[in-house]
């Protein structure tokens, strides 16, 4: 090469609006006329909570001893209306995921995880199986738009119900669970053939509104004689007025997900372009907990994307009562580990990305109910695994609140944080690192 | 016999004393006065007992009931007997929608024309009309029976499962992969079976055409995009 030939060409260069993801999904798109599903949650990056952080003590706050004073992290949820309200000894839950989209090992997993660390777990589309039940020393009863599986005497063997209107990775949507995760068992549990695709409706097929949401909460409670507590669950989208409206009809707990909560199937573009992150979602839902007069008195639980103990502190410290788990708890039992690259390679993808959990070829396990995959699941060992990252998260919530000064997670604030972006400083409505501004404080949601 | 003046007693009352029966129980006849349109009346039953309701009923009345009988002297409102799992159930006026939605079993007889939504979800119950039904009834049923003895209204049996319907009068429209069947002996059987149960022996059989699913639409495929 001469010495001015090297300046000829220029190197390739990527658009930063046609990228390689971008690029690729024409391809596929033209190759194929139909749009990508598949599980996890949002994987585009949005404001969330690495850009908040805490302020910790100083000449003015005084730090809690660790490793020595006590950090209360128990919660309790349903004394609105419940005369069984439920307490939680650590302020995270494990979210609603159906038998189904998961193995039996896996449902049985969490809730051991779950109940070695006096949590609670969550049922999901089709019922309650007779694993979780036994495995869950708390467990959370879903009232879905399918009501497959739905069972009066599952709803009385239930330590509380959730009342499922939307969820954080498909606001609006329904679901589908394809006919290859379809079992016997599977189709047995939801009344329908085996093999066949099971769409899960996106309305309730009894209520439409809050008028006719408050009748049935109401019938909920006659016929569990007001015993147990009734979370209603949104997915993220107008969470001011849907909290408030939650409220009015009577829930005692409001369940908020935002758009990085994951999913079992559904189309990529939902997933990646309906709904709030959750960062956005927290404030305005806890100030319509506040204008009602029912923060802490209607408990508020968050969700979607929470994967530390950070994360725990900070939804808290911005109004939450609990968080919920999802993705995280499956990453725990072992959903994505790097020693089964080989096998991810086999289906095209690799540790950390693996996301087809509709295909039910998981080689975890986990999303699906193929029995050799199946069995590949020890659900004491998996459970002792969500136990441990379930004691990790709380740990590392007690460390960052008493290093505010905070004899309970609860007593975390808006105040322990600042934000390191403009937007986030916004949606979390903390000031800007290093500055006094709350960008748009005082405007409307 | 066990009376509940709902003008009264709350409603609260009645179903925490229906809910406390016990199987041998000898109260096994109930009656309700002035049930004044009030929602969640006699839910969540789960014992042979009958319960005689002199009135029109709200939302959800009978709802998610096992072994009881339930009948209602008037209309009733939303969601009647949702989610039942067996039992009979039986209204002797109209029905507001979503009677019997996502019901598992028993019989649900209404005397009257019931709404829009008329065993949506249906997982197994058979309901009986003897007047018409309105839109989308039988949606996304997958188990069980409708049967109506008037007309249906629009998009009748839309993405149903494998539940049955059978149609006396005219129907509107059908829904998204719902078609006519031929209504062979087993189905003659099994509506006279049902019409006498629904008390309705002198209700031919033969007067009846069958829908069902096309089972087009069980597995997506992208061919079929233009049916969603």
């Amino acid at each position: 090469m001469s010495g001015d030939e090297r300046w000829i060409h220029t190197p390739p260069r990527e658009s930063a609006t046609f990228d390689k993801h971008a690029i690729a999904e024409i391809h596929r798109a033209a190759a194929t006329g139909i749009y990508d599903i598949r599980g996890f949650g949002a994987k585009r990056k949005v404001p969330h909570f690495d850009d908040l952080l805490f302020l910790g003590a100083s000449i003015s706050r005084y730090p809690l001893e660790g490793y020595r004073e006590s950090c209360g992290t128990e919660v309790t949820l349903g004394a609105r209306h419940a005369k069984k309200p439920i307490t939680l000894r650590i302020p995270i839950t494990i979210a609603g995921m159906s038998f189904g989209s998961l193995s039996a090992p896996a449902k049985e997993a969490l809730g051991r995880g779950a109940s070695i660390m006096g949590t609670s777990t969550t049922t999901g589309d089709g019922g309650m199986t007779e694993e979780e039940r036994a495995a869950s020393s708390l467990l959370v009863y879903q009232v879905l738009p399918s009501r497959y599986g739905m069972d009066p005497d599952q709803l009385r063997r239930a330590d509380a119900i959730e009342i499922v209107v939307g969820q954080g990775a498909k606001p609006g949507g329904g679901g589908m669970l394809l006919g290859q995760k379809i079992s016997e068992r599977v189709a047995r549990m939801r009344t329908l053939p085996p093999g066949i695709d099971q769409r899960s409706a996106c309305r309730h097929p009894d209520w439409t509104g809050p008028d006719d949401l408050e009748i049935k909460i109401i019938e909920l409670r006659e016929i569990t004689d007001w015993q147990k507590p009734i979370y209603v669950k949104v997915g993220a989208a107008r969470p001011y007025y849907d909290t408030a409206l939650a409220v009015k009809s009577g829930a005692d707990v409001v369940v908020l997900d935002g758009m990085q909560g994951g999913t079992a199937a559904t189309q990529d573009v939902f997933i990646e372009h309906v709904g709030l992150p959750i960062l956005a979602a927290i404030r305005p839902a806890v100030q319509a907990l506040q204008d009602l007069g029912m923060h802490r008195k209607v408990q508020l639980i968050v969700s979607g994307g929470v994967r530390n103990g950070a994360d725990v502190a900070k939804c808290l410290a911005l109004g939450a009562d609990a968080v919920s788990i999802g993705t995280a708890a499956l990453i725990a039992i072992g959903d994505n580990a790097p020693h089964l690259e080989d096998e991810y390679r086999k289906l095209g993808t690799t540790a950390g990305c693996y996301d087809d959990w509709h295909e039910g070829r998981d080689p975890a396990g986990i999303t699906t109910q193929d029995p050799e995959l199946t069995r590949r699941l020890d659900p004491v060992a998996a459970g002792r695994r969500l136990a441990n990252y379930l004691s990790v998260l709380t740990l590392e919530c007690q460390t960052i609140a008493r290093a505010c000064g905070k004899s309970h997670v609860h007593n975390l604030e808006p105040e322990d944080l600042v934000a390191l972006t403009i937007e986030s400083a916004a949606m979390a409505q903390v000031p800007l690192a290093g500055t006094n501004w709350i960008p748009g404080k005082g405007g409307p949601f | 016999m066990p009376t509940v003046d709902l003008a009264t007693a709350p409603v609260r009352e009645l179903n925490a004393a229906l809910h406390s029966l016990q199987p041998s129980t000898n109260e096994t006849v109930w009656r309700v006065q002035n049930p004044r349109g009030q929602h969640a009346i006699a839910v969540g039953l789960d014992a042979p007992v009958t319960v005689e309701i002199d009135g029109s009923v709200g939302y959800y009345c009978a709802g998610m009931n096992k072994q009881a009988t339930v009948v209602v002297n008037g209309s009733a409102g939303q969601g009647l007997a949702e989610n039942m799992m067996s039992g009979r159930v039986h209204v002797k006026g109209d029905a507001s929608s979503a009677a019997g939605a996502t019901a598992c079993g028993g019989l649900l007889v209404i005397d009257g024309n019931a709404s829009a939504r008329c065993g949506i979800s249906l997982r197994g119950l058979d309901i009986v009309v003897k007047g018409s039904v309105g839109h989308m009834t039988g949606f996304m049923a997958q188990a069980g029976n409708i049967v109506v003895l008037g007309d249906a209204g629009d998009a009748l049996g839309d993405s149903i499962y494998e539940a049955r319907l059978f149609v006396r009068g005219t129907v509107k429209s059908l829904g998204t992969d719902c078609i006519e069947k031929e209504l062979r002996e087993e189905h003659r059987m099994l509506l006279r079976s049902l019409l006498d149960a629904a008390g309705l022996p002198d209700v031919d059989a033969a007067g009846f055409r069958r829908y069902g699913s096309g089972r087009k639409l069980y597995n997506f495929h992208i061919d079929n995009i233009g049916a969603y």
